[in-house]
């Protein structure tokens, strides 16, 4: 028997299974024909939204992932030349070396494009979209148009951040928090021109499409959960992306009003930002404004940002780690609890990435309270997360590892947000490659740890087949080892003082010393994104030549989206949408692998 | 060439993992998915305790390894204290980290799915809960009420008796001004800037700008209180002092303030790292455009009789904006050769400053 054949036979014996499943979704919605616009472009599914939220974020994410490879190699080899860098980056590399122009835009891309297009969109979009009306027992979204904007406005901030990476004058440079008065003044900097304001107004439209996803999930959750679906039935993960949606709801209007002020100071003459300014030989008329004033507005959305980033993530996996231990969720109401907590203070620390800035030093007392008050409620977390998989009976699935490495690193990078918090350690580390480790641990590797264990772990809801396990194995295995090499050293870089957003540390007698470690980590920079690259061909091979699923519940999962067919149709349930009697954790219980949530609760069953 | 055989080679290694990755789960597939179950837990469990014991080796190898490259006592008093409170958050953090890191990935190694055995429900227990959320609690407590303390302490207003010294950043180095014998800083406006002769906007109608000095470096005394008034002629800079442990932006329009006490003078640093070229390096910790990582002034901490010696042997700003008319004896600052020669040093370094950071 061939290879394929083994497979096929796999199929055939299920298959009228398969096709009654598919059929059946269709039942309900005979009233619209779907032509392949409205079924893959324009459409109002929302597991089609999700993939298409999917797909751009992965695209996004691996251009991102690549620019920052490109500067890894000036910092590991800053003497040596690439000439194929000049074949792509043109004059912005002349003679295979990228120059420090182009080095802050490389920087200054990595960061916005894997903060929001990729952690942000990419992840909370895809799997709101996905599991928000599957897991609450909803047809669809509560504005499924309103839904299909998010998308569209979300693909325009695409379209125009990527063509603000074509302009001749280059893209936005300044970070990626872009600080005025560098990002206000065309002068400072090459990469404030015209590529500033491309960047500004691709965030704008990037903002009103967070704001109509977010709202339609506050309003799915709310208002069109099933028939006994309580508040307290639902999984965490919709708990997280509840929450995720009110701090994006809250938050992002804050930084759309920084940025138009922003665009004001650079276009109309106004002084919100700017102030006594001396620039290019030249005295600028602008007196009053405030520097500070935007990285208070900015901070307002970058801190919960974090919070939008890591707490998807943190649903995701609490939901993986109990059914792949095959117990409940270690402490369910502390866990929504903590996640609430989260929330609130997220929006009370801002000012811990102004320590430096001048801020009032008793204010600055209440803002180090507040930040290290954030480490309890993660705390909790983490121990409710070991004590989950504590006597469990662990599958190792892609999905469970990712997840459990999420919570290593959570907690590593967690840790360390206790040193930067402390406002007195935070005047030395400020800006060194201790943040840079800090926060692409916490939530840079987290996230995507989180994303990738949710990708492993509802691929087969997405497309009906299963990707590849062993590829899935070989992908977390380099990737955790890989993300500790190169981030676990850059630690003590910070601690010796070496800034970030250098492009060489060469004429430096304090920071020079590290070159070997730099050139390391380069190297691990690579072999980890190729790795990614082998994850990105395992995801688009599988959607189409992936082993099928076989039974419409692959993980013995309890919750409600594992109800729905194999390829459900656009309403989910082909009948009726299930009614829920009982909590999401019931794995083990009374000598039961697992009990569905759509299973009543039997008399003689035991409390807990 | 040796380009293209390198992209060849990692595709060659992609083909190599998808195909042996491909034909495993044709493999599990025929040998059923309870037995690849058992065997895939079976591999990764092992795995899951051997990352934990070479993941912990390596953390303790890498602090050995890089411990020395460290910036070894703090130059500052100040930068004791933030050091202390580095070292308790060290050990605290590290204790959690173990700890915790360990029984993740044991628990993951030892309860990997086995035949026969089943999970313990075990949905919720508010002792534990309660204790975990109170030792956290207290810990961070008396972190916060240390570093709190740290914090206001160096934050605090500067001593009376302290020398002042103003830093100005601007893309892409460093201006300082020295108050002169009056030890006060002459009034300046913003539109007084010009890169000739003025280079902070001194008001020269300000009779306290007459004796006030300008340097490239930053001169500061051992042992003395020196407060840092800090600003920017363009963008947000921000003054980064790694060796003193300290830091402050410089924001236009809004002055800044920073004061410490430097421990060590650069000749006594050169013995004590055995490096006879050591020297301080006052460095731009916030991005300030394209020149960023070449904003760089040195830093000199020297005694009271070095300092006094270098500040007299300076020409004023104000003289080498208002040039003595030919033939009239020029001011007395200016009035001998050797004097004079290091006054067009400091200018010129200035300027050329200026032409570099328009590369």
């Amino acid at each position: 028997m061939s290879n394929e054949a083994t497979l096929h036979n796999q199929d055939l014996a299920h298959h009228g299974h398969v096709e009654h499943g598919h059929g059946n979704g269709h039942d309900g919605h005979d009233h619209h024909h779907e032509t392949f616009i409205s079924k893959y472009v324009f459409s109002m599914d929302h597991k089609m939204i999700a993939k298409q939220f999917l797909i751009t974020g992965i695209i996004w994410a691996i251009i991102g992932a690549f620019f920052s490879v490109l500067f890894r190699l000036q910092l590991g080899y800053p003497d040596a030349t690439f000439p194929w860098l000049e074949s792509i980056l043109g004059h912005w590399a002349e003679g295979g070396r990228i120059t420090a122009e182009a080095y802050y835009a490389l920087v200054t891309m990595h960061g916005t494009i894997l903060v929001f297009f990729v952690l942000t969109a990419g992840l909370s979009g895809t799997f709101s979209n996905l599991l928000i009306p599957l897991q609450v027992g909803a047809r669809d979204m509560a504005s499924p148009f309103m839904n299909m904007l998010s998308y569209w406005f979300f693909f325009l901030a695409s379209v125009v951040m990527m063509s603000s990476l074509f302009v001749q004058t280059g893209p936005a440079s300044g970070g990626w928090t872009s600080y005025p008065p560098l990002s206000a003044l065309g002068d400072a900097s090459i990469g404030s021109k015209i590529g500033m304001d491309l960047w500004l107004v691709s965030m704008a439209i990037f903002v009103v499409s967070s704001l109509l996803g977010s709202l339609n999930y506050i309003s799915t959750i709310l208002n069109m959960r099933t028939k006994g679906m309580s508040m307290t039935k639902m999984p965490l993960t919709i708990w997280a992306f509840f929450f995720t949606a009110v701090l994006g709801v809250l938050s992002f209007p804050v930084l759309l009003s920084g940025f138009v002020l922003l665009l004001f100071d650079r276009h109309g003459g106004t002084s919100f930002y700017l102030s006594e300014l001396f620039v290019q030989g030249k005295v600028l008329p602008n007196e009053g404004g405030s520097a500070i004033l935007y990285q208070h507005l900015f901070w307002f959305l970058g801190h919960p940002e974090v919070y939008i980033i890591i707490l998807p993530a943190m649903g995701m996996v609490s939901e993986i780690l109990a059914v792949s231990s095959r117990k409940p969720i270690f402490g369910y109401l502390a866990m929504v609890g903590s996640i609430f907590a989260i929330t609130l203070l997220a929006f009370l620390v801002w000012a811990h990435h102004m320590f430096v800035t001048g801020l009032n030093p008793f204010l600055g007392a209440f803002f180090v309270l507040l930040t290290l008050l954030i480490a309890v409620p993660s705390a909790i977390k983490v121990f409710n997360w070991i004590t989950t998989i504590w006597r469990g009976n662990i599958r190792f699935t892609p999905a469970s590892l990712f997840s459990i490495g999420f919570v290593s690193t959570f907690i590593s990078g967690g840790l360390t947000g206790i040193w930067l918090g402390n406002s007195a350690i935070d005047i030395h580390l400020h800006d060194t490659y201790f943040v840079i480790a800090h926060f692409h641990i916490v939530m840079g590797v987290s996230a995507f740890f989180g994303m990738f264990a949710g990708i492993y772990h509802w691929f087969p809801k997405m497309y009906g087949r299963f990707m590849n396990q062993t590829l899935g194995f070989i992908h977390f295995w380099i990737t955790l080892v890989g993300a500790y090499l190169i981030f676990w050293p850059m630690h003590y870089e910070g601690m010796a003082g070496m800034p970030r957003r250098y492009f060489d540390y060469s004429n430096w007698a304090s920071f020079n010393m590290f070159g070997g470690l730099n050139q390391f980590i380069s190297f691990v920079v690579i072999i980890v994104f190729a790795t990614q690259l082998l994850f990105v061909f395992n995801f688009f091979y599988s959607i189409f030549k992936g082993r099928k699923l076989t039974t419409p519940n692959p993980w013995d999962a309890t919750t409600l989206e594992w109800t729905t067919p194999i390829n459900p149709g656009h309403g989910n349930w082909p009948g009726e949408i299930p009614e829920v009697h009982r909590w999401a954790y019931d794995y083990s219980k009374d000598g039961k692998d697992f009990i569905p949530q759509t299973v009543p609760v039997s008399p003689d069953e035991s409390q807990h | 060439m040796s380009g293209y055989l390198a992209v060849f080679v990692v595709v060659l290694i992609f083909v190599v993992i998808f195909q042996i990755a491909k034909a495993s789960e044709y493999v599990s597939i025929l040998k059923g998915e309870k037995k690849s179950r058992e065997q895939s837990n079976r591999i990764n469990g092992f795995l899951m305790i051997v990352f934990l014991v070479l993941g912990l080796i390596g953390v303790w190898w890498c602090h050995d390894l890089l411990e020395g490259r460290m910036l070894g006592e703090s130059a500052s008093v100040q930068g004791d204290g933030i050091d202390q409170l580095i070292r308790v958050t060290f050990i605290i953090t590290m204790i959690v980290f173990v700890a915790t890191q360990a029984l993740l990935f044991w628990f993951a190694f030892k309860y990997q799915e086995k035949e026969g055995k089943t999970a313990f429900y075990f949905p919720h227990n508010n002792k534990l809960e309660v204790i975990w959320t109170v030792i956290p609690a207290i810990v961070l407590t008396v972190l916060v009420a240390f570093g709190i303390r740290h914090w206001l302490r160096i934050t605090s207003e500067a001593p009376k008796d302290a020398m002042i010294v103003e830093v100005t950043g601007k893309q892409f180095n460093w201006i300082v001004r020295y108050p002169g014998k009056d030890g006060q800083l002459g009034r300046k406006n913003f539109k007084n800037i010009n890169n000739e002769d003025n280079p902070v906007g001194q008001d020269w109608t300000d009779n306290l700008n007459t004796d006030d000095v300008i340097s490239p470096d930053l001169h500061i005394v051992v042992g003395k209180n020196v407060k840092l008034i800090i600003g920017s002629r363009d963008v947000v800079h921000d003054v980064g002092l790694s060796h003193f442990r300290l830091k402050m932006d410089a924001v236009p329009g809004i002055p800044t303030t920073l004061w410490f006490t430097p421990k060590f003078t650069t000749a006594e640093m050169r013995k004590r790292t055995g490096n006879p070229d050591f020297v301080y390096e006052l460095s731009c910790d916030q991005m300030c455009g394209s020149g960023h990582y070449s904003m760089k002034a040195n830093i000199i901490v020297e005694t009271q009789e070095e300092y006094d010696k270098w500040i007299a042997a300076q020409p004023t700003q104000y003289a080498q904006a208002h040039p003595a008319p030919a033939g009239t004896p020029a001011p007395a600052a200016d009035s001998t050769k050797t004097a004079a020669a290091p006054a067009d040093t400091t200018g010129k370094k200035v300027a050329m400053a200026e032409t570099a950071a328009k590369h």
